[in-house]
């Protein structure tokens, strides 16, 4: 990349604020960015989407048009964007990356899209996922498995791999990704972007198709935290359709970028720099800490003792949610059905069974196993006590902080393939993401310089209950003690 | 009677009467082109929340204070899992631990005797679509998806049969008083499942069999006689009962098993994450509390012992609640409970009927019955007159005394004309006179028939009747 970057990769290159200062001064039209992107999405070799949205540069006319007429509805109109393939759009199909789902046009679309294209945004594209949003890879995908743009031999990280790839490879200004336990940071971090999980309930999770209810929520991937707030300006807030939506006021978030590290009281949890953590990715996650210091913030390592039970406590609550909430595919309504069947039960039986790939199949029998009569008490129910004590701990430690820094993964992104055969391997890489999730807290992953091989370092900072302004101030800083 | 004892629990299903679904916005009418009254969300598509309706919630609570439950301040719903087409979501949105109302009773009186029945719980839940089946396919319709329900889960407290119909004939009248369902059978608005099982006295509970979907209450009388007998057949003839689920044939007059213990439930129960826990005040309980009606039981007690009305009256007042509000509003704008209740009984009863209007439909209101009530006790109108009037304010709204004034249907009470009458009639009826003459005293009703006649009915009868006694003398 040393050579003189044309003027069509510096376009594309540019963040969505640029963008739309582009747009707001008439120097480039939506028109020519979609037409950019779409171009790029074409050439592309990483598999980031799965469908390319045909009304693409119609609504980017729109906009335009909207535009000359100066009635542009906002700083995010006529911005190209793309969609995590598991969040419903009216007209487009929306796949979960599954071939269940694999020709399914969903009739109405999630809040989430529709907001979007109420700001003005054009819709891509759907991205490239794992499965019904479960992997840590994007590896589990019907349509192929992502690939990291940074190193194309290496994964993109999951479950939104589609999602976080898109941005690193200028394919779209922002996008969405959904969070269940690291899905939209963990391939943020990988790909070397910023990915935001705001706190349970911040975002209306209506149209976006269910993995696990109380812990999934949809977070912007972004270029940077000024991209990160204008998007969460754009999509946060209360949905009547979402009972678990969240009714609290919505600051702008833009306002928190400004304030600076300076006082910013920041815990370092001592169990995420531990053991499992690789010393490349704890040394960066170090020197961010130092730079944040520099610029004035208070840097204390802290305790989090509860943090080993909380990916046991994951794949429990996440796969029993799991099960109940896959078991409406079952070829009557829509979606795959199998071809021969002699009664209603084979019917369901085979379409399940040729419908879903092995990694949703190993959640759905988790799940079944932990609901069973019997096993209830044992697992589920003291996987939510487990939560309980997680949640508290959190609740003791921002007490005395504004946020804690943790890497986002305990390593860098391997290669394709590489973890396949022990699924467990893959889930304890999950380490250092589930907690938030678990207590429904905002969490947010930036890039934090690069390994030996040169590839994306991430470091999480997670806040306490709708702290998501405190989480963007703090990216802010870091973003500024990194140019410094 | 025997040497066996007859355990019975009840489990009744019932459609509220909201105007929209549990967790959408469809409308809840019966009927409908097939997957019309249907959205994403009651149809299950990917992606999809439920929005709990609180009119579902308010409905349950109301039920349960009718039913003397206690109303639980914190409730949740809970998913039941199993796979079928007319469940769309594969789990059906319900309660499980934390149901709404909880430990009420109903009293009723069945062969005579009292009897308490338990109600253990009652929960909120959502109704399932409906599988058509054809020749060569079935298909789904999910109109009735999402239809909220309440279920009304009984002590194992009744023995027989008369019991049970007692039990689900009080039921529906609280349902129906309270307006919290329609309970129209024939529509599936109420849906009944017996437990039952029988065992030798002193000895534990036997196997119970579950029979389901009974919708009439004769069907549910019948299947509890069949199966106590059945099963007290098969203890005698040396056999077990097994644990199943029986369907009811009601045509036929027998129940056949529709599934054995061997896939005994599992419903993989866990709370619904979509759902924010229910936390009721106990001001919002009061409130709801207050909107209870006086319930037809203690209607009736009113009715016999502070009106003095017989038990016959008092049980068809409190048939439909609207007829029973109609009754005590006449009576409160200073009708003659008796009179009222006859004119209800009688001629309303037949003009509704002749009809074929619900008793919602009375046209008249409480003060014009009242009014109506009051001429004829003041004589200004004859008792039979009185059903002439209205049957002409089922057609008219008019009031009685504006009726009764153009039609000039006032009764007569001048004397001298009605002597002018009697006069004529008895010059021209001299057969009838003789045999009164002549010791056939009956024989002056028929005279009376003729004044009656001769003045269009407005004659007043106490009246004629005096005066021919005086003429004949």
């Amino acid at each position: 990349m040393n050579q003189s970057i044309s003027a069509a990769e510096e376009l594309a290159a540019l963040t969505a604020h640029d963008a739309s200062c582009r747009l707001a001064e008439g120097t480039v039209s939506s028109v020519q960015l979609t037409q950019l992107m779409l171009d790029r999405i074409a050439a592309s070799q990483n598999n980031a989407f799965i469908t390319v949205n045909p009304k693409a540069l119609e609504e980017a006319a729109a906009a335009d048009a909207r535009r000359q007429k100066g009635e542009a509805r906002g700083p995010l109109d006529g911005i190209p964007m793309a969609l995590k393939d598991n969040i419903s759009t009216q007209g487009l199909r929306t796949t979960c990356a599954s071939r269940m789902l694999a020709e399914f046009v969903p009739p109405y679309s999630a809040t989430v899209a529709r907001r979007l294209s109420e700001a003005g945004c054009v819709l891509l594209g759907k991205l490239n996922m794992d499965e019904f949003a479960m992997g840590s890879t994007s590896e589990n995908s019907y349509f192929g498995p992502v690939r990291n743009p940074r190193d194309p031999q290496r994964i993109a990280g999951g479950s939104s791999g589609g999602s976080a790839a898109a941005v690193a490879e200028n394919l779209a200004y922002f996008t969405l990704g959904s969070d269940t336990g690291g899905s939209v940071r963990q391939p943020a971090a990988m790909c070397g972007v910023m990915g935001m999980k705001p706190t349970y309930g911040r975002i209306s999770r209506y149209g976006v198709v269910a993995f696990a209810s109380s812990l999934d929520q949809i977070g912007p991937i972004t270029k940077d935290a000024q991209d990160c707030a204008l998007v969460l300006n754009a999509i946060a807030g209360k949905d009547l359709y979402d009972g678990s939506s969240l009714v609290n006021p919505l600051p702008d978030y833009l306002d928190a970028l400004k304030d600076g590290a300076a006082g910013l009281r920041i815990g370092i949890p001592k169990e995420y720099m531990g053991e499992g953590i690789s010393e490349e990715v704890r040394m960066a996650v170090e020197r961010m800490a130092g730079l944040l210091e520099a610029q004035g913030a208070i840097v204390e390592t802290c305790s989090l003792p509860r943090t080993e039970y909380a990916l046991s406590a994951y794949y429990v609550i996440s796969s029993a949610e799991a099960c109940s909430n896959l078991g409406r595919y079952d070829g009557v309504k829509y979606g795959y059905r199998t071809q021969a069947y002699a009664n209603l039960a084979e019917m369901i039986e085979k379409t399940r069974s040729e419908g879903f790939g092995d990694e949703v199949k190993r959640r759905i029998l988790l799940g079944t196993y932990t609901l069973s009569a019997g096993y209830f008490d044992a697992y589920y129910k003291r996987a939510q006590q487990a939560r309980t004590l997680i949640m508290e701990d959190f609740r003791k430690v921002f007490h005395q902080y504004d946020v804690l820094l943790t890497p986002t993964s305990p390593v860098t992104a391997w290669t394709l393939g590489q973890k396949h055969a022990n699924p467990l391997e893959i889930y304890a890489m999950d380490v250092c993401t589930v907690s938030v999730n678990v207590a429904g807290l905002p969490a947010l992953s930036l890039p934090c310089g690069t390994d030996s091989q040169g590839l994306p370092i991430g470091a999480q900072f997670i806040a306490n209950t709708l702290g998501e302004a405190v989480l963007l101030r703090a990216a802010a800083a870091a973003e500024k003690g990194g140019r410094a | 009677m025997d040497e066996f004892k007859t355990v019975i629990g009840l489990e009744v299903h019932a459609e509220l009467d909201t105007k929209s679904k549990i967790y959408c916005g469809c409308t809840t009418e019966f009927g409908g082109e097939e997957n019309t009254h249907v959205c994403p969300i009651c149809s299950g598509m990917p992606g999809v929340l439920p929005m709990l309706n609180r009119k579902v919630v308010e409905y349950c609570v109301k039920a349960g204070l009718a039913l003397n439950c206690a109303i639980n301040p914190y409730s949740r719903q809970d998913r039941k899992h199993y796979f079928y087409p007319d469940l769309p979501k594969a789990f059906q949105t319900s309660q499980f631990d934390q149901p709404l109302c909880l430990n009420g009773y109903v009293d009723i009186v069945a062969g005579g005797q009292p009897k308490r029945i338990g109600i253990t719980r009652i929960h909120i839940e959502e109704d399932a679509g409906k599988l058509i089946h054809g020749a060569d396919q079935t298909r789904v319709d999910y109109n009735r998806c999402g239809v909220p329900l309440i279920e009304i889960v009984t002590e194992p407290d009744f023995e027989n049969s008369a019991q049970v119909h007692a039990f689900l004939e009080a039921l529906r009248e609280i349902l129906l008083y309270t307006e919290v369902s329609n309970c129209k059978m024939e529509e599936g608005s109420l849906r009944c499942d017996v437990n039952l099982s029988i065992h030798r006295e002193g000895e534990p509970f036997g196997t119970r069999t579950e029979m389901k979907n009974l919708n009439s209450f004769s069907a549910a009388a019948a299947a509890v006689e069949y199966e106590a007998q059945r099963q007290r057949r098969v203890v005698l003839g040396g056999g077990k009962i097994s644990q199943d689920t029986l369907r009811w044939d009601d045509e036929a007059g027998y129940n056949y098993v529709m599934r054995s213990k061997e896939d005994a439930d599992e419903y993989f129960y866990f709370p619904e994450p979509d759902i924010m826990p229910m936390v009721l005040s106990e001001g919002y309980i009061e409130r709801i509390r207050k909107t209870l009606p006086e319930l037809p039981a203690k209607r009736r007690e009113r009715y016999v012992q502070v009106m003095g009305l017989p038990m016959y009256d008092a049980q068809l007042l409190t048939v439909s609640k609207f007829i029973s509000d109609f009754f005590d509003c006449t009576v409160a704008a200073g009708a003659q409970p008796k009179a009222v209740s006859n004119f209800i009984m009688g001629d309303i009863t037949r003009l509704l009927n002749e009809r074929g209007l619900a008793p919602e439909k009375v046209p008249i209101q409480p003060d014009a019955m009242a009014e109506l009530l009051d001429l004829i006790s003041k004589g200004v109108i004859s008792n039979s007159m009185g059903s002439k009037v209205i049957e002409i304010m089922f057609e008219e709204t008019k009031s009685p005394a504006d009726i009764v004034r153009e039609r000039g249907m006032a009764q007569v009470s001048d004397a001298g004309a009605i002597r002018g009458m009697c006069e004529q009639v008895i010059a021209e009826n001299p057969k009838i006179v003789a045999d009164y003459k002549g010791g056939k005293v009956k024989a002056i009703t028929a005279l009376v028939g003729q004044v009656m006649k001769m003045s269009r009915g407005k004659a007043n009868p106490a009246m004629v009747n005096q005066l021919l006694e005086e003429l004949l003398k």
